[in-house]
């Protein structure tokens, strides 16, 4: 779910074209777009207070097997949430589970490690690195 | 006040608004904004209008941006009035930003400290020379450079001075905060109450009034403890799950401002914190509002308040410029009637003071 | 299996939520939903659609419908559960409702915090029965309540003393609505 988070609808859809296609499945609600309030702590870690309202969208659909698959994703997506919310009624199927995982979520999780590893990197080229009397003796 | 209906003005209204539109696509010739130009280009912009719109969509406050010709207040309130027409899922879990990946992450206090001086994109360290490269089309710049390995582990410094017990400790507490989206603001402010009106006040405001504390108006001594700005993961529980998933990430910046504080007859003598949290990289936000936040803790902590910055209904009823722009720009809507009545007084106010005195017998 | 809930989830709670807005303004008479929907029992068609429209994340809500309902409620309306009728927004009765005066009648100076009860009853029928009276009728309104308890009429009279507190009803009957606002007065037809 995670991954499925922050990862596109169009970048799901182009990695499930790539696996054996998904049962036919029926909307139960949505997608529908509504708001989720963000918190956070005084002080980082005190009480909590209301931050600001996020738009976030919401799927939930059903596989003929009866399996219930749900999803919330940040943002105005609803391929998103609606493909993450089939994925996640399709993994629960221990057949289908391995298959999907490799062909989908693996290289989404992958994408998105390479990115966030490269900001890391971008942000430890600005780590300041102090020439003190101490060290320049 | 009083008010009177009037019609009238519609095929006025109606021209002016075409009138609008064609100012605000200006010159034709030109290629018109794309929406995704302004989220990616004016990135900023796109913060702040998200932070005082109290909702976080990077594609619709650029949209409200380019509807607004840049306007930010108005894009904020075009992005505040969009978010009433959603249902609310609920709320997530209190953001992390311990946890947070970060871009940037300075302190002031401390030059050594575990994870470092980290600059991040930061505009800090220019020389604030016009780039007229900029205004030649075509030219994208290089990539930033990498280091050979991602960041260490970066512990806040409140934390820091709060294991020698020199920070006075934020309780926390799992008590359900106000929320002012919900409930009118009420006096005396909770904390929590305070904190939401500040993360979506106007920044000018609170830079002023941040400004006006250093100044000598409330009692600090500020110090940024530390500065962190990244992405924290939103986690949300569902209803129907009943367990807590991760539904994306938020860019936020923090800071922490410390203050020496002399003590009470409660508290020893130790470090207090003010605190900003807002979302984007309003850095100059935060730290407004961190300094704002330190001062309308005098009460609790027993100090005089003798400044604007410690009045907390001074600063929280003026903070929101969505509300002081509905309150001043009514001014110009149409009040004849009591203006008429006004006249009326004045003129015969001078009527009496023209007339020859009556002389008293 | 969960059901599904409207097919059009703006233009259906719209429709439903004009049709509680009439019934509102025009004490006992019947109002027809439009779009209909295929609830979990025993909840019918409108107060599942009245449910729908009204009840979200913010309003808790107490039932007295068994499991099956609860969740299909909770996962449509996102909805808190209470734990009593007494921390409720919405109340909904398909049974005996609890006690009026159980319920969150609000305060003088927020009257609008009166829960709303949504009670599924028999059958509705206009032109017999109780006569109603008070805003929103000219002059007297009939409406018979399939399966009304005997002591409703009592309890509701107590209540108009308490104005502007108390509680507002919507009552559902198959596909029908009407609402009975905490101003209308109800006599023995």
């Amino acid at each position: 779910m995670a991954v499925l988070a922050r990862a596109g609808g169009e970048a799901i859809r182009a990695h499930l074209a790539d696996t054996a296609p998904l049962p036919p499945h029926s909307r139960l609600r949505g997608p529908e777009t509504g708001l989720v309030m963000l918190r956070g702590r005084a002080g980082g870690d005190g009480a909590a207070f209301n931050l600001s309202e996020m738009t976030v969208t919401r799927c939930s659909v059903s596989l003929p097997c009866g399996t219930v698959g749900h999803a919330y994703v940040a943002g105005r997506d609803r391929e998103q949430a609606e493909l993450a919310a089939l994925l996640d009624a399709a993994l629960q199927d221990p057949a289908r589970r391995p298959a999907l995982l490799e062909a989908v979520i693996a290289p989404l999780a992958a994408v998105q490690a390479a990115a966030d590893e490269a900001e890391a990197r971008k942000a430890a080229a600005t780590r300041v690195q102090f020439f003190t009397m101490a060290t320049m003796r | 006040m009083a008010y009177v209906a009037v019609k009238g003005g519609e095929q006025a209204i109606g021209n002016a608004h075409a009138w609008l539109a064609e100012t605000r696509r200006g010159a034709a010739a030109l290629p018109e904004l794309e929406v995704a130009q302004i989220e990616q280009q004016l990135g900023l912009a796109v913060d702040r209008v998200m932070a005082e719109g109290a909702c976080h969509d990077r594609g619709l406050a650029a949209l409200a941006i380019k509807q607004a010709q840049g306007d930010l207040i108005e894009a904020a309130f075009l992005l505040r009035a969009y978010r009433t027409t959603l249902p609310r899922f609920g709320h997530a879990a209190p953001l992390d930003t311990g946890a947070m990946r970060l871009r940037r992450r300075v302190s002031a206090t401390y030059k050594d400290l575990p994870g470092g001086q980290v600059l991040g994109p930061t505009y800090d360290y220019t020389h604030r020379l016009l780039d007229f490269a900029l205004a030649a089309e075509g030219s994208a710049p290089e990539a930033a450079p990498q280091a050979a390995e991602g960041l260490a582990e970066a512990p806040r410094v409140t934390e820091l001075l709060a294991r020698e017990g020199l920070m006075r400790r934020e309780r926390a507490s799992e008590e359900e905060p106000a929320d002012l989206t919900r409930q009118p603001l009420t006096f005396p402010a909770s904390r929590p109450a305070r904190l939401q009106n500040l993360a979506r006040g106007d920044e000018g405001f609170l830079l002023g009034l941040g400004y006006s504390t250093q100044r000598g108006y409330g009692n600090n001594h500020p110090f940024v403890g530390e500065i962190r700005q990244g992405r924290a993961t939103v986690r949300f529980t569902p209803p129907e799950l009943g367990f807590e998933v991760e539904i994306g990430e938020v860019e936020v910046t923090e800071c922490q401002m410390v203050n020496q504080f002399h003590g009470s007859k409660a508290e020893p003598p130790q470090f207090t914190r003010g605190y900003g949290l807002v979302l984007g990289r309003g850095e100059r936000k935060a730290m407004a509002m961190a300094l704002v936040d330190r001062a309308l803790m005098a009460g609790e902590l027993g100090e005089e308040r003798t400044a604007p910055a410690q009045d907390e209904e001074f600063v929280l009823m003026h903070s929101d410029n969505v509300e002081a722009t509905g309150f001043v720009e009514h001014l110009k809507l149409p009040h004849y009637v009591d203006f008429q009545s006004e006249l009326e007084v004045v003129r015969r106010m001078r009527a009496t003071a023209a007339a020859p005195k009556e002389v008293a017998e | 299996m969960m059901r599904p809930g409207f097919s059009d989830p703006v233009l259906d709670a719209q429709s439903c939520f004009r049709a509680v807005l009439e019934a509102m303004s025009r004490p006992g008479r019947v109002q027809r939903l439009a779009p209909v929907l295929q609830p979990p029992a025993p909840l019918g068609p409108a107060t599942a659609a009245v449910l729908l429209t009204l009840v979200d994340a913010e309003t808790p809500l107490w039932l007295d419908a068994g499991a099956e309902a609860e969740e299909w409620v909770r996962f449509h309306c996102g909805c808190p559960i209470a734990a009593t009728p007494a921390e409720a927004a919405f109340v909904l009765a398909t049974g005996t409702p609890p006690d009026l005066a159980a319920l969150p009648q609000g305060a003088e100076e927020e009257p609008e915090a009166g829960a709303t009860l949504i009670w599924q009853v028999a059958a509705l029928e206009a032109g017999e029965g109780w006569r109603l009276s008070g805003p929103g009728i000219e002059r007297e309104h009939r409406l018979r309540v399939g399966g009304a308890p005997e002591g409703f009429r009592a309890a509701w009279a107590a209540q108009r003393g308490l104005y502007p507190r108390g509680v507002d009803v919507i009552l559902c009957a198959g596909e029908t609505i009407a609402a009975l606002p905490r101003t209308t007065r109800i006599e023995e037809g």
